[in-house]
């Protein structure tokens, strides 16, 4: 597969690693009243889609940029790229 | 004709000089008796071969096929089940049956086709699966009993009484089983990988390809143009067709010429294009040196491409499908094209009279031509009644041929005339066609798949192949050479076109221009003997209609059953005929019934191919430190970790035992001082105004408070509250921290952070970097180790114990101005520093360390020794954060922080992570001084049954303690921490260990800590 790094251009996939669905970033609060119920959801529940799927690449021998890849998991069709931290950033993390 | 090597290893054909008769050319003399006149092979000059120990002569330009047949050798091999002889079926790379093996001694290859491999002076071959020789094979008994052979024997058979399976059936079944045989020695030979970019990938030679190739490259645009063959054209060179006003092969030198001289065009020969996989990346196998004695100095035998390419055009052409008949295998038994190649291309007969057995027109054309070679050919049989005369020869239209005869090679066959009576048909040879299959394969690699023509009446590539790749002339079928000029050029120029690019179409001259008219005929329905439709395999029409009877009737089913297919040629001849009678039989259309999946390789690839360089000890790098070269001069013996080869001990004059030198190693640390290389150990540099927030994060344990010049044990844990890792991390400066992780974990420990940084905290200000290979870095430990030290440090640094006390960091000088790191922790519990200067002052350190600690008999110590003394002094490791183990089990529960958010912190407060039972890491003696403690055995409660279900725990680590002259462990045990003093069994079933220990506290050695701190 040829990932199109945001920054870098097309990179082989054999650069990165694999870690897997980008609802990672999505890291509840501990201080919520129900933070057991949610990090028990977050560190175990998955989405197992037939079909198009955000997933999170590391570009480890590259220049280690976390990136989000949307990725259609019945034909490796790449249809987005994108900086982890853009995303996280985003979705409302900061510090 | 010549050949002309290349400096990208390709060739350029150029025709022979045609019309010498090579019956008459010196040296080849009798022998050849099958040799016609012409050919693209070199007459003038004689190569001497082998087979089966016999001496046999050919020329260049030859196969080992076509140098045997005109050698009028036709047996080549025996089948793999029922050690049927057999001969050629085909020219090329699709040959299911002639399959030797070639070469001797180390470059012994085995499954090699004898179709594909290029002849050269002195080539030895050897026949397969067949003992004693190819003639007299014993295992050919199999034959008689066939009638029990058939689909599913195995399975049916094998299955009682059970027992029987591990030491009877398993055996004898390997015995048979395979075909060549391999050396057993170590491949000599180099092999290669290597990267390709291009914009236009076009696979296949052919009259296609070539066009495609011209219209690309005049456009500019970067081609590469690959052919499994040696020599490009295609079919073009097994035909007599004319181009224009040159005759083909003409063509097709002028053709490769022009590419050749086109820097923009790689032209590869020998190179099969094996698989496409993601986003335009295609494998290839080039063989480099195959068609020579040995490979050239520095050339490797093989290399495997990777392709990356734009866009791709197949043009693969198509494989002519045989018809089952009665007998269908006996040598000389053969495709018709392929009889026709042997004719034309390699000046070559099978058999001095033939016959032709057909469908269509296209076998007819195996007649003329050799006929117009001089061979004498029987008769075409054709299966329609309105066949064409095309040939001067009998035809027998409405005829179908329905036995043979001939034990080792074909003496005549019998036909079934029109009328219904019966003719026998003396020949040696019989050429076969029943339409041809475009060779789509490479267009299904990515599950899409072939969609049935049933103008053709065969699958073409589908619409949902290999995004990017086309495909054009035979191979989409377009079976007409004008056709496959034309749709060659036009599908190139449309794939530039999407490219942004402009190219124009070339100028198509006349050719040969037939209609196809395939109508199919798939197997003759007389007979009772078998018809074979897998000739590698064995597999008859027989078995396919077992198949269909006993329900396993998909495609996939009907594979495995009967292996249909799976044989080493993946069925390239056969797989249609099968599923053709399947469909038959179902009374599905053939495209219902659907192909089975085509899957990469193409064609075999050996597995030095598929290694490349990484074999021995190039299979993984080999981190060396940078005092390794000093270790190794002084009797150190190494163990990798992970890709680092560490000193595991260090052998001095008279030790003859690891343990003695282990021993002393560990005695000397204890008593005096010694010198341990760390450089190993992950370092990974965090800085930032954050940079204290950040391990707040990461680690379990608190960090944000910790005092600049002191160093903190830190624990890491993944979110699920599991350990992670271990380490210490000091902090240098307000934003400047320094962070040891272990060894094996020092590029996932970094990973995990950079996620953390990038995708949690993406605001933090906070930078990471490994410094791992920045730093060589020496643990000094033992009483002596601040005398040792003192004597390198730069006086203007304090390192007494109450300028550097116990957890102390500085950045100092040693050896007068060279910067260094000084930490003050201990693993082996004794007082001890590590010292960390940048990695190029390595060796000169150890060196400088040796040389200064002579006067306290300072020792090398390795990573045994360090493991002794680390279970010693009750410290986890690697053994025990084995990715079950949380903080509480290891002792450290109070250090998760409850007052912060960490990874892991909320997860670690879960129920199931605190019982009162839970795992506790304990230290652990023998009762009787003479048994030890065995890391991996299990402990129960004394008396208890010994089960699972009593499980109390398990030893994660032991050793032989010099200090304490025993066996010591430690592990974990329910409750441990409540349980000291009582005594457990430690038990193996599996080893029938069953000793008394007794549960201690983990610290052996100075559990008060004072000589640490010291």
């Amino acid at each position: 597969m040829i990932i199109n790094h945001p920054l870098l251009g097309p990179r082989d996939a054999q650069e990165f690693t694999y870690l897997g669905d980008a609802s990672l970033i999505d890291r509840p609060d501990w201080q919520a009243e129900d933070a057991q119920q949610q990090f028990y959801e977050y560190t175990y529940l998955r989405e197992n889609p037939a079909g198009e799927h955000r997933e999170l690449w590391f570009h480890e021998a590259g220049d280690r940029s976390w990136l989000v890849v949307t990725r259609n998991t019945l034909t490796h069709e790449i249809s987005n790229v994108e900086m982890a931290s853009d995303v996280a950033r985003a979705r409302g993390r900061s510090k | 004709m010549t050949y002309t090597n290349r400096a990208d290893g390709s060739q350029i054909n150029q025709p022979a000089a045609s019309g010498v008769r090579a019956q008459s050319s010196g040296g080849s003399g009798k022998s050849q008796v099958n040799r016609l006149r012409g050919g693209q092979i070199d007459p003038q000059q004689t190569l001497s071969f082998s087979f089966d120990g016999k001496k046999y002569q050919g020329h260049p330009g030859d196969t080992l096929a076509s140098a045997l047949l005109a050698n009028n050798v036709r047996l080549m091999g025996r089948s793999f089940k029922y050690h049927r002889p057999r001969g050629v079926l085909t020219s090329g790379s699709a040959e299911p049956n002639a399959l030797v093996e070639l070469r001797t001694g180390a470059r012994q290859e085995p499954n090699t086709r004898a179709t594909t491999a290029e002849l050269f002076d002195g080539l030895v071959a050897k026949s397969q699966n067949r003992s004693p020789s190819l003639k007299y094979d014993f295992m050919a008994i199999n034959d008689r009993f066939s009638n029990f052979l058939t689909a599913g024997f195995y399975y049916k058979t094998f299955m009682w009484p059970k027992a029987f399976w591990e030491k009877l059936y398993e055996p004898i079944i390997r015995k048979a089983a395979g075909l060549g045989s391999l050396s057993f020695e170590d491949d000599p030979d180099e092999y290669d990988k290597g990267f390709l970019h291009c914009d236009l990938l076009i696979v296949g030679g052919g009259p296609s390809g070539l066009a495609a190739a011209l219209t690309a490259g005049r456009a500019g645009a970067r081609v590469i143009l690959a052919d499994e063959d040696f020599m490009f054209g295609g079919r073009l060179n097994g035909e007599t067709f004319d181009i224009g006003d040159q005759i083909g092969r003409e063509w097709v030198a002028a053709a490769v010429a022009e590419l050749h001289a086109m820097p923009n065009v790689r032209c590869m020969s020998r190179t099969t294009i094996n698989g496409a996989f993601d986003h335009g990346i295609y494998s290839a196998v080039e063989r480099v040196s195959d068609h020579l004695p040995v490979p050239p100095e520095g050339k490797p035998r093989q290399i495997l491409w990777r392709i990356y390419t734009k866009r791709t055009l197949l043009c693969a052409g198509a494989i002519e499908r045989p018809i089952a008949f009665e007998n269908n295998d006996r040598p000389g038994i053969m495709l018709a094209s392929a009889m026709r190649d042997y004719a034309n291309r390699w000046a070559v007969t099978a058999a001095q009279k033939v016959a032709v057995f057909t469908n269509n027109d296209d076998g007819h054309r195996t007649a003329v031509d050799l006929i117009a070679k001089g061979v004498k050919v029987a008769a075409v049989i054709d299966t329609r009644t309105d066949a064409p005369r095309i040939a001067d020869c009998e035809l027998l239209a409405g005829a179908q041929v329905i036995d043979t005869a001939g034990r080792l090679g074909l003496n005549f066959v019998k036909v079934r005339l029109a009328d219904g009576t019966d003719r026998n048909i003396e020949c040696g040879a019989l050429g076969v066609s029943g339409g041809w299959n475009p060779n789509v394969h490479l267009s299904s690699h990515q599950r899409g798949r072939p969609v049935w023509n049933d103008q053709i009446a065969a699958f073409v590539p589908g619409p949902d192949g290999p995004p990017g790749l086309t495909a054009a002339g035979a191979a989409n079928g377009d079976f007409s050479t004008a056709a496959a000029l034309k749709t060659g050029s036009a599908q190139a120029a449309a794939a530039l076109s999407d490219l942004g690019m402009k190219a124009s179409t070339i100028d198509l001259p006349e050719t040969e221009d037939a209609q196809p008219n395939q109508t199919p005929f798939w197997y003759v329905k007389y007979g009772k003997g078998r018809a074979w439709i897998d000739q590698q395999n064995d597999v008859t029409v027989k078995d396919v209609k077992l198949a269909h009877q006993e329900n396993y009737r998909s495609v996939e089913h009907l594979k495995r059953y009967t292996t249909l297919g799976m044989a080493t040629d993946q069925g390239k001849t056969s797989n249609m005929g099968g599923l053709a009678i399947m469909a038959e039989l179902t009374g599905q259309s053939i495209p219902e019934t659907g192909t089975t999946i085509f899957r990469p390789p193409y064609s075999p690839v050996p597995m030095g191919t598929w290694g490349g360089r990484a074999r021995g000890k190039h299979f993984h790098p080999t981190r060396e430190t940078p005092s390794h070269k000093w270790a190794v001069e002084n009797g150190a013996t190494f163990v990798e970790v992970g890709n680092w080869l560490r000193a595991q001990w260090f052998t001095k004059p008279g030790e003859t035992h690891w343990r003695e030198s282990v021993d002393r190693e560990v005695r000397a640390v204890r008593e005096s001082v010694g010198v341990c290389d760390v450089t190993t150990l992950g370092k990974i540099d965090v800085q930032g105004t954050d940079a204290a927030q950040f391990l707040n994060k990461v680690y379990a344990n608190a960090f944000a408070k910790l005092a600049v010049g002191k160093t903190r044990y830190g624990l890491m844990l993944r979110e699920d509250g599991v350990a992670m890792d271990d380490g210490t991390t000091a902090r240098l400066s307000e934003h400047h921290f320094v962070m040891t992780t272990t060894t094996a974990n020092a590029v996932n420990v970094y990973r995990h952070m950079e996620f953390v940084r990038q995708c949690l905290f993406p605001d933090m200000d906070v930078q990471l970097i490994s410094t791992t290979e920045a730093w060589a870095q020496y643990a000094v430990a033992g009483p002596n180790s601040r005398k040792l030290l003192q004597k390198i440090v730069d006086p203007e640094f304090d390192i007494s114990n109450e300028g550097f006390e116990f957890m102390a960091c500085r950045e100092i000088t040693v050896c007068g101005g060279l910067r260094a790191r000084l930490f003050r922790i201990s693993f082996s519990g004794e007082m001890a520093f590590e010292l960390a200067v940048p990695t190029r002052y390595g060796d000169a350190l150890m060196r400088r360390l040796m040389e200064e600690g002579k006067e306290f008999d300072v020792v090398a110590y390795g990573t045994e020794a360090l493991g002794v003394m680390r279970i010693e002094k009750g410290h986890a490791a690697g053994n025990e954060l084995n990715g079950t183990i949380n903080a509480l089990n290891l002792g450290m529960g109070r250090m998760v922080s409850k007052k912060k958010d960490s990874i892991g912190s909320t997860m670690s407060e879960r129920e199931g992570m605190n019982l009162p039972d839970a795992l506790n890491m304990v230290g652990f003696k023998p009762v009787n001084s003479a048994d030890k403690v065995t890391a991996g055995g299990h402990l129960m409660t004394k008396g208890s049954p010994v089960d699972a279900a009593h499980d109390q725990g398990y030893v994660t680590s032991a050793c032989y303690s010099p200090i304490l002259n025993s066996s010591i462990g430690l592990g974990f045990l329910k409750d441990g921490a409540n349980r000291m003093g009582e005594i457990v069994s430690l038990v193996s079933p599996l080893t029938d260990l069953n000793v008394d220990v007794e549960v201690v506290n983990p610290q052996f050695v100075d559990p008060e800590g004072v000589r640490v701190r010291a």
